[in-house]
């Protein structure tokens, strides 16, 4: 079996299952796949002759009761590996190597996965291209000098290019959605309190989620079971019967009301989102489900809130890359200076913006103007999705305003950037659960995704509806393979 | 110029000023871990060996709320009478030092965990009541180590992360002993809760005090200053005591007093302005994001107040009413947990006036000599139970308990044997005690004439010469007795 590489991960598990494969086989596949693929600059860093160890062990005492039997799997480098070398994409966490295991990779390594190795992102998960890492910008497999979105890009173009069967990151306003939708790739963001946060460098930690990124809507059902559980660890880590999605998966969504709200056709949205969304109507609607129409009144307001809330938090859970304790630290003339100095060249630019906000809003005088009022702001938003819940089972929006932009495009023009989350924000602000499942393509051949919107807890239904629309769609990815040469 | 004591009052010129004084007690609640990791707590630990990932502030490390130190703050706010609050919320006081891993304190600033309760004082003219703002739940922070290496600070992060309890109280004090009575009577509460051990000397028991001054009879609050982590209750007096006047000064001169931080220079006996209120930081307080609201039930709290030892203030009235003890007694013996647990103790099967006498006189006094708290008291409870019993039965005279003790002090020794060892068992046999007066009458005819010729006052001579003749053994009632009979 030559091109291993492209086989979904329910295939590879059913073919190491029935010994077709072997853990060492998978991996050495995905590796050699990878070595060839630095171009895309996905690593960060790389563990691939570990995986290749880890894969041998396995072969030779195989458990295929494990529901990741032997898998290699790369993960976002925001997930704090034990003994290797974790960077949240910055500069001031160059040299830090945890040793402690975030709950989530635990998790992965307990049915059997295999970390290949931690993947790109944008620094500290601020971004929308994946540019603002320390370690470079990553190519999207899509198209040369095309951003694979962000901040989780480095693990949407993993996958996309087919460098590891499945990945994990994290989404704090689209992170997971916005790269799957640029990268023709499922991206799901659990419900807040679904996975744990524990071990994961946090960037805002009343939004911050991790959830998977896969082929398919299947693979990403069955990651997704894997990684979510209850964790004391984390305090706002929620208890709840978590179903086995997977194996719970159907395709049958008759009778299911979906919701159309009208405030997400925004001003200027091109005309092929446009028509992406109708087609999507019709898609589900072929399904058996039935179209609603509603309205989410206060989603205008969502983005300038979200721009307070995250950098608010940002900024005092980045306080502790002080230069103290560990990771980077420049010399100083005394402890100020070493602050003032580590800190503006440990952190790049985007961040360092973020921290000014979030410092901002929160200073005495202007508390109450912008950090509490966007909280109620938060408040309302989510009362909007409540009473949408009474009428609907689901919503189905676009996941980004536009397909993946060049390398370069809209870095001096942070604004532009943040109107990329504009459909995915407001998930987050609620807590709630939503999938991006890939659904077209534009005029460009880039691919254009689809966003389902879930009620908390309530992912099992936007993974089937997800699984529904995929048969439909039949979504096929135009992957040239441009980087080999 | 201090007018009066009791009421601590300053004059200058024709103005008479009040001194009104507010504190922030920081109290270290008792537990084995920290009030958010499970790193263990003990005072005087190898530097950095009681630190976990969240208490350094590694990356992606979490708070997990310690539920003891919940029910510590709670009982506390029990015990000062106060509104337990069913819903707190922990912020972050965001500020940047070397010995605050994580960049932010986790505290309580909207929400605290307890509202408004209240102390009574015992002062000497009375009691006062004392209002409780409210208590709050907060971490400490790790501790600079300025003076270990010429080049550099070290940073031991074994406190880091340790529950505090801050205990704010209204500006209800007036004077530098009301503040020492203050402290004294939070400390005894939580002492007797268990929830602070109340230790100054290892910082478990620290104080920021906030001094203002104004004319008497004015209702208006002048502006304040806050004297930062004073750390005994005499510099806190001498702190407020050279504030005050220092504030008086000003008005008098006409200046204006700057609301600001000061520190207590304890070798200069001064208060010097260690930041204004300009200069004062912004801590850009909001809700951490890491941890959920704090909710407790109305049956949580019921089970913590049902576990509630009896606390000084009714201990006091049940001393004073069962035991018919003074108030003056009775406070001093319910003022310390331990002072009342050995009064208890002895009291259980000895009597109740002598137990009194013997702690508050005797014991305290070599207490108070050697500089001892009463836990590491020489004599145990059980043996200073026996030497009264052995004075209530008549076995030994009062005189000879004094040396008895005395004896006992050396190695908490049983009064029991050193009165057979010593042969210090008093004479009351009647017979032995008429042949001893007897012998005294004989010996001393001239005496015997003066005291018969009106001399009245010689009768305690008799006795004295009774009593030495015994070795001091002989059973004074009796000698008594006998003597009038015979004289």
């Amino acid at each position: 079996m030559s091109e291993v590489t492209t086989l979904s991960l329910t295939d590879l598990v059913q073919n190491i299952k029935e010994k077709k494969l072997s853990s060492h086989e998978v991996t050495k596949g995905f590796i050699d796949r990878s070595e060839k693929s630095k171009i895309l600059n996905t690593y960060i860093t790389e563990d691939f002759s570990s995986a290749l160890e880890k894969a041998k062990s396995f072969d030779n005492k195989p458990n295929f009761d494990l529901k990741l039997p032997g898998i290699p799997i790369a993960v976002k480098d925001l997930f704090c590996t034990n003994g290797v070398k974790t960077t949240a994409g910055s500069k001031i966490l160059n040299n830090f190597i945890p040793t402690y295991e975030s709950t989530v990779t635990k998790n992965i390594w307990n049915e059997g996965g295999i970390l290949l190795g931690k993947l790109n992102c944008d620094e500290f998960a601020m971004g929308s291209s994946n540019e603002t890492s320390f370690f470079g910008n990553v190519q999207n497999p899509i198209d040369k000098n095309l951003v694979p979105g962000g901040s989780s890009g480095g693990s949407a173009a993993a996958i996309a290019g087919n460098l590891t069967p499945i990945t994990i990151g994290t989404d704090t306003g689209g992170s997971i959605r916005q790269p799957a939708s640029f990268t023709g790739t499922v991206g799901l963001k659990p419900t807040y309190g679904s996975c744990s946060r524990y071990g994961i460098v946090a960037f805002a930690s009343s939004l911050d989620q991790a959830g998977p990124i896969s082929k398919n809507v299947k693979d990403c059902a069955l990651l997704q079971e894997i990684i979510s559980t209850y964790d004391a660890k984390d305090s706002t880590s929620i208890e709840f019967k978590r179903k086995s999605y997977s194996k719970e998966l159907t395709n049958n969504i008759k009778g299911k009301k979906i919701g159309i709200p009208k405030e997400y056709r925004v001003d200027g949205m091109p005309k092929e989102i446009e028509e992406l969304w109708t087609k999507g109507i019709e898609y589900v609607k072929n399904c058996g489900a039935q179209i609603v129409d509603i309205s989410l009144p206060h989603t205008n307001y969502a983005l300038p809130a979200y721009y307070i809330v995250a950098p608010a938090e940002a900024s005092s859970n980045l306080a502790r890359y002080d230069g103290v304790k560990y990771g980077f630290r420049s010399k100083g003339e005394n402890l100020i200076d070493m602050y003032e100095k580590t800190r503006s060249e440990g952190f790049g630019s985007e961040v360092q913006r973020r921290i000014m906000i979030g410092t901002y809003v929160l200073s005495s005088g202007y508390y109450d103007a912008y950090y509490l009022k966007a909280q109620k702001v938060r408040k309302l938003i989510k009362n909007d999705f409540d009473d949408a819940y009474k009428k609907v089972d689901a919503i189905l929006t676009p996941s980004t305003p536009s397909s993946a932009f060049k390398i370069g495009e809209k870095t001096n023009d942070p604004v532009s950037m943040y109107l990329n989350d504009i459909f995915t924000v407001p998930v987050n602000l609620a807590g709630l659960p939503a999938i991006s499942i890939p659904a077209g393509l534009d005029a460009k051949g880039y691919p254009l995704g689809l966003q389902i919107i879930g009620k908390a807890f309530d992912e099992q239904n936007i993974l089937n509806i997800a699984y529904a629309m995929e048969e439909k769609i039949a979504f096929k990815n135009k992957i040239t393979d441009w980087w080999i040469k | 110029m201090i007018k009066d004591n009791s009421e601590y009052l300053i004059s200058r010129g024709s103005n008479t000023y009040e001194v009104v004084i507010g504190l922030e007690v920081h109290a270290q609640v008792t537990s084995k871990s920290k009030l958010f990791s499970s790193s263990s707590t003990t005072f005087g630990a190898e530097p950095n060996t009681q630190v976990s990932l969240v208490d350094a502030a590694f990356p992606g490390m979490l708070p997990v709320i310690n539920e003891f130190c919940v029910k510590q703050a709670i009982k506390t706010g029990i015990g000062l009478k106060a509104q337990i609050n069913k819903r707190s919320v922990f912020d972050r006081k965001n500020y940047f030092y070397a010995d605050l891993p994580q960049g932010y304190q986790i505290s309580q600033f909207k929400y605290p965990i307890v509202g408004e309760g209240t102390v009574i004082l015992d002062m000497p003219n009375g009691q006062k009541e004392v209002g409780i703002e409210r208590l709050h739940l907060e971490q400490d922070a790790g501790k600079s180590i300025h003076d270990m290496d010429p080049q550099n600070t070290l940073v031991d992060l074994n406190r880091s992360g340790v529950a505090l309890m801050e205990i704010v109280s209204k500006p209800d004090l007036r004077t530098p002993d009301e503040v020492s009575t203050y402290i004294k009577k939070l400390r005894s509460i939580m002492r007797y809760l268990g929830t602070c051990d109340g230790n100054m000397q290892e910082g478990s028991l620290r104080a920021d005090v906030n001094v203002s001054v104004r004319i008497k009879g004015s209702e208006k609050l002048g502006t304040r200053c806050e004297i930062k982590n004073v750390n005994s209750i005499k510099f806190m007096q001498m702190a407020i005591n050279y504030e005050a006047n220092r504030q008086v000064d000003l008005i008098e001169e006409g200046k204006t007093i700057n609301q600001e931080t000061r520190l207590f220079d304890i070798k200069k006996n001064e208060t010097r302005s260690m930041r204004s209120k300009e200069d004062a930081h912004d801590y850009r307080y909001f809700p951490d994001p890491d941890l959920l609201p704090l909710e407790v039930t109305d049956d949580f709290i019921k089970k913590l107040k049902a576990d509630i030892p009896e606390l000084p203030d009714d201990k006091k009235k049940r001393f004073i009413d069962k035991f018919k003890l003074s108030p003056y007694e009775a406070t001093i013996l319910v003022s310390d947990i331990d002072t009342s647990k050995y009064f208890e103790e002895i009291i259980a099967n000895s009597d109740i006036k002598l137990a009194t006498n013997w702690i508050t006189g005797e014991l305290f006094a070599v207490l108070n000599d050697k500089n001892l708290e009463i836990s590491d008291s020489p004599i145990s409870a059980k043996n200073l139970s026996k030497l009264i019993n052995l004075i209530k039965d008549g076995t030994i005279s009062g005189k000879i308990a004094k040396t008895i003790f005395e004896l006992m002090m050396d190695g908490d020794k049983d009064p029991q044997k050193i009165v057979e060892e010593k042969g210090l068992k008093q004479e009351s046999d009647p017979k032995a005690i008429e042949a001893l007066i007897d012998k005294v009458i004989t010996d001393n005819p001239e005496k015997v004439k003066e005291y018969k010729s009106g001399k009245e006052k010689l009768f305690g001579f008799f006795v004295g010469q009774a009593m030495k003749v015994s070795s001091g053994k002989a059973n004074p009632q009796l000698i008594n007795d006998i003597l009038k009979k015979k004289l």
